[in-house]
Parts: structure tokens; sequence; C-alpha cells
């Protein structure tokens, strides 16, 4: 069980049981929808974009524990964000997700996100971590096509 | 395979069967996962092979391999006879009327994919209609949907019920004078439905229309006769009954396969071969070009082998007193809902929590040694029927036991100990 509680993190389940910032943007100019292949996640994240900043950032759809917390606390962090700061942020927490499992990862920038570290122990689950952020830069480029997890 | 809804503790264990016993015979079982003994229930996706199965192939390739039907040295006569005595084992363990109507296959997958191209592409045509059920696996549906872009023919799909059940009305009622083709899944990998296929070839036949049927579930869990069904096509894998992966067999009747075209050109299909004019060999060999997965071939004919020796009535009694009491253990649990409750079931069980993704119960359970399947199973449109984007799914084999599904029921009040509201 001391494994899975790495995972399954109290701030995770926190977010996964109440997820925010989870609903429709009625005033998005950006939104993007995303699918996991692998267990059927489907998400769908909006964007409200003002001169290069993230004004508003909200997410709907289904998910398990992991894609949904790291739906939940990617909009946290992100809202106020520019894109380039949303882009770094997002190269840092994938870093943390795939890097070498013995190394505890050194990453202050990510301050709460920084819980997902534990998800390198588990590599098929990577991708639930992860679809929200490849939905993001989606949304971000506009693109019309569903990201995938592949 | 008839599952009863009884709350009563398991039934004793049929007589000659002993499951600690065949426990010993699958090394694997004894293995270790996360430091746990590893409880194996993902046999729908493959299931753990025998000592009589590593053992022949081992035997095969240490001191038996040589390529089949070309050599007239010792050896090469050696490994043909191998090959075709497995083919002879598949024949009788379906009951097939001849053993040129088994032609080895690297799978069901591959068997639909021949059956669709040779037969599909000679006798469909625009306007043509194909006939499958709501529950097929996405193998058997996408070489189907090929052959329908490829010809005009379309796909008609018989709906099933909240339980799980093919709604046979529904189905005759899709017949029509343009209906061509049947194929159906005999037992459904995600809902463990067990369609009435004898009643649904009788139908089909008394419209004149040809059927397959998928056995790449059904083909372990209950003795199958394929001229007692009537069945025109029957393909199943190797590795679902405990046979290598990389093999399977489709059973076809003659009078089609000797119409059929090839599938594939190569050696060993050939009769004779000029610039000018092919003659392709006799069934089955016409289907079977190139060099084939010999190894695979004899490792399938020892499961069948080894399931024999074991008995299929003593396999169906033990998995119908293992779904029984999964059932029973599992429908007991707060918030868990069993998707497919057919009154026909084999040995398997998916199941929902309220509030819980799939894939959280799969990585917990995983936690425990307890390897389920969590997903859509290759059954998207299944999902979809049931409004559910995916389900966790046990499944069973001859050497599960009771204690497993305990363990499994313990792990799943786990999950929601864990990650319950």
């Amino acid at each position: 069980m001391s494994d899975l509680r790495e995972l399954y993190q109290e701030m995770i389940l926190d977010h996964c049981k109440r997820p925010r910032n989870f609903h429709n943007l009625p005033d998005a100019n950006r939104a993007a929808d995303g699918f996991n292949r692998l267990c059927g996640d489907k998400l769908r994240v909006f964007v409200k974009l003002d001169d290069g900043i993230i004004k508003d950032i909200a997410f709907e759809g289904d998910g398990c524990c992991i894609s949904k917390a790291s739906s939940s606390m990617m909009t946290e962090a992100l809202k106020g964000k520019t894109l380039d700061e949303a882009h770094k942020l997002f190269q840092q927490f994938h870093e943390v997700l795939t890097g070498p499992p013995d190394e505890t990862p050194d990453a202050p920038e990510l301050g709460k996100l920084a819980v997902f570290a534990g998800v390198r122990e588990f590599p098929v689950r990577v991708k639930c971590a992860t679809l929200a952020w490849h939905t993001l830069e989606a949304a971000l480029k506009d693109e019309q096509k569903p990201v995938t997890t592949e | 395979m008839t599952r009863q809804l009884s709350k009563t503790p398991a039934p004793a264990q049929p007589p000659h069967f002993d499951v600690h016993r065949i426990r010993e015979d699958f090394p694997i079982l004894h293995n270790k996962v996360h430091n746990k003994t590893l409880v194996y229930l993902d046999n729908a996706a493959t299931t753990q092979k025998p000592n009589l199965v590593i053992n022949a192939l081992r035997r095969y390739y240490g001191s038996e391999n040589a390529n089949i039907h070309r050599g007239v040295y010792l050896l090469s006569q050696l490994a043909t006879d191998l090959y075709e005595q497995a083919r002879r084992k598949v024949q009788r363990f379906i009951n097939a009327a001849e053993s040129r109507e088994i032609i080895f296959t690297r799978g069901t997958t591959e068997a639909i994919n021949l059956v669709a191209s040779s037969y599909g592409r000679t006798n469909f045509k625009p306007g043509d209609q194909i006939i499958l059920t709501g529950m097929e696996h996405l193998s058997n549906i996408v070489p189907w949907q090929i052959i329908c872009q490829q010809t005009g023919a379309v796909l008609r799909v018989a709906p099933f019920d909240d339980n799980g059940e093919l709604i046979l009305d529904e189905y005759e009622r899709l017949f029509t004078p343009r209906t061509r083709f049947v194929t159906a899944v005999h037992l459904s990998k995600s809902l463990g439905t067990i369609n009435p296929v004898k009643r649904m070839i009788a139908i089909a036949h008394a419209h004149n229309v040809p059927v397959f049927i998928d056995g790449a579930q059904s083909i372990a869990h209950g003795p199958i006769d394929v001229q007692d069904i009537d069945a025109d096509f029957y393909a199943f894998s190797g590795h679902k009954l405990y046979g290598p992966t990389g093999i399977g067999a489709l059973y076809g009747k003659a009078r089609f396969l000797e119409e059929m075209p090839p599938y594939q050109g190569g050696g060993d299909m050939i009769a004779s071969v000029t610039f000018e004019k092919t003659e392709y060999n006799e069934l089955p060999y016409k289907f079977e070009a190139g060099t084939p997965n010999i190894a695979g071939g004899i490792g399938l004919g020892a499961a069948i082998d080894y399931l024999t020796s074991v008995g299929l009535p003593n396999i169906v009694a033990h998995e119908s007193r293992l779904l029984e009491y999964a059932h029973s253990r599992l429908s007991g649990i707060p918030g868990l809902r069993v998707v497919g409750t057919a009154r026909q079931k084999g040995g398997v069980i998916s199941f929902v929590l309220k509030g819980i993704h799939p894939h959280d119960i799969g990585t917990i359970l995983d936690g425990d040694g307890i390897a389920v399947r969590t997903g859509h199973h290759c059954c998207q449109p299944v999902m979809d029927r049931f409004q559910i984007p995916a389900t966790a799914r046990a499944s069973f084999a001859l050497y599960n036991t009771i204690p497993e599904i305990d363990a499994l029921a313990d792990g799943i009040l786990k999950v929601i100990g864990f990650l319950g509201s």
C-alpha cells in the first residue's frame, strides 16, 4: 500500500473527488478534446486567452483519479500564466513524470504539481497525468482534431 | 456454462478435478508480483501456459526443428508429421468433418480477415448486407467494414438488451433478400454472454446465408462441435486456450473453402508456378502461404492434448462454479454494478464501481498482485450501449480458485475504502 500512497497522494485524492474548475467555460476562445485510447478517458479543456495570458481555464469530462486530479490542478496552476510560462511548466511537469524512478525530482517551480512525481513508478499511468496538458497544448494551438495520448 | 443467481456457498469441486494439481502444471502461477502471489484474472485477454505446451515448444526447437512440406530428409518429415498431427488434433477438438477444413492462421483476427477478404471480395456486391451483433470485438467489425468499403456492401447490427442478451427477434428481422453473410461472436469478451449460435445459424441458413462464428473466447470454455451447430466458418486463437500466441485456426466447410480464392500468395500455397500461370495447391495449403508458425501449431496441439486430458466437462463445471461464486460475492459489494447479466454466461464478470474509474481499480488491485483488465476491452460499441467509458473485468480459467475470488472481492473493498467518497 505504501507504493499506492506514493501515487494516490492526499492532494491527488482531494482533487480527484472534488475537481476544481470542473465546468464548461461559455466565454472560452480556445478549446480542445483529449482522449486516452487505453482506458477511454475523454476530456475537454476550455481556455479564455487574452493577449497571450490564460485569463480563465476549465475542463469537463470523465476519467480516472489521476487524470481528473491532474486536470484540476493544471487549471489551478495556469490561471493568470502567460503562454510561455504554461509551456515551460508542462515541460517541467513531463520531466518529473518520466524521470528515473530512483531520483528525487528537483523542480521547485512546479509547486503543488510535484505531488505527481509518484506517477513515475507507474509508467502506464503517465498518460493519465499528461492527458489534460496535451489537450491544453492542442487548445492553445487551436487544433481541431482531438488529441490522443498515443 | 449457465450462471445461477443464487447466494448459496460455492458448490463442491467436480469429481476428478483437483485445481491445486492443475496449478502445479502452470509455472507462472507461482511467481510473485509486487511481492504478492500472482492472482491472474485476465484470461479473456490471454491464458497462461502449462508445462506440456512450454515443453513441446522447447522440444521442437531443441530437437525437431526443420521446415515442413519441403525436405526429403528425416527431420523435415518429422516436423511435417508433428504439424499435420496438430491439424488433426484441432479437427477432432472441434469435430470438423475433414482435416483439410482446418487452416492454420496467426489467430482469430487473421482468420476473420481471411474470410472477409477472400469470401467477401468474391461474393459481396453494392447494396448487399452483412449482419453482425452489437457485441462484436473490434476485430470482427473492422475487417468487414474494410470489405464493405471495397465492395459497397453494408453492415446491419443486431442489438442486445440491458442484460447483454442478443435480441433474437430483432436479429431475425434483419434478414432481407440482400443479406449475404452473418458474422457473430460466440462468447462475448466484455459481457460474458454466450450467444445462441446454433439457433442463429439455423435462422441464417433458412435464408440461405452462410455464418462465421468468432470462437476466440468460447474455444477453451466448453465443447465445440462445428458440425452440430452447423457453422460455415469458425475461428479461434491458440493463446486463449493455453497455447502459444501467433497461432490459431480457421475452420471452413470444404465447399466454401474450395470456391474461395487464396488470401495471400507465396510458397506452400501453389501447385505449380510459371510466369504465365499459377495453379493453387489443394486445401488447406491454398490458404497457408509461406513457412507457417510450425512451433506454434505443435504447441497448440499440445494445449489441446492438455485440455482433453483435464476434460472439458470438468473445466465447464469448475468455471461455472467460479462465476457463480464471483457473482454472489461481487454483487454484495455496495456501489458495484455487474455489466452483462445474460442467462447463458461464460466465466467473465465485468463491473463498474460508483464514482471510481476502472483504471484506478486496476492499479490498486495490481498492488495486491491481482491482474484484471480495465478499459473498453476492444468493445467500444458495447461500452457506448451501456453509456460507460470502460469497465473492470475479471475472467476465469481452469486454474483459478475460490480464494482468488475472495482476494478479488477484498481488493475491491480496499479500492472503495481508498477512493470512495
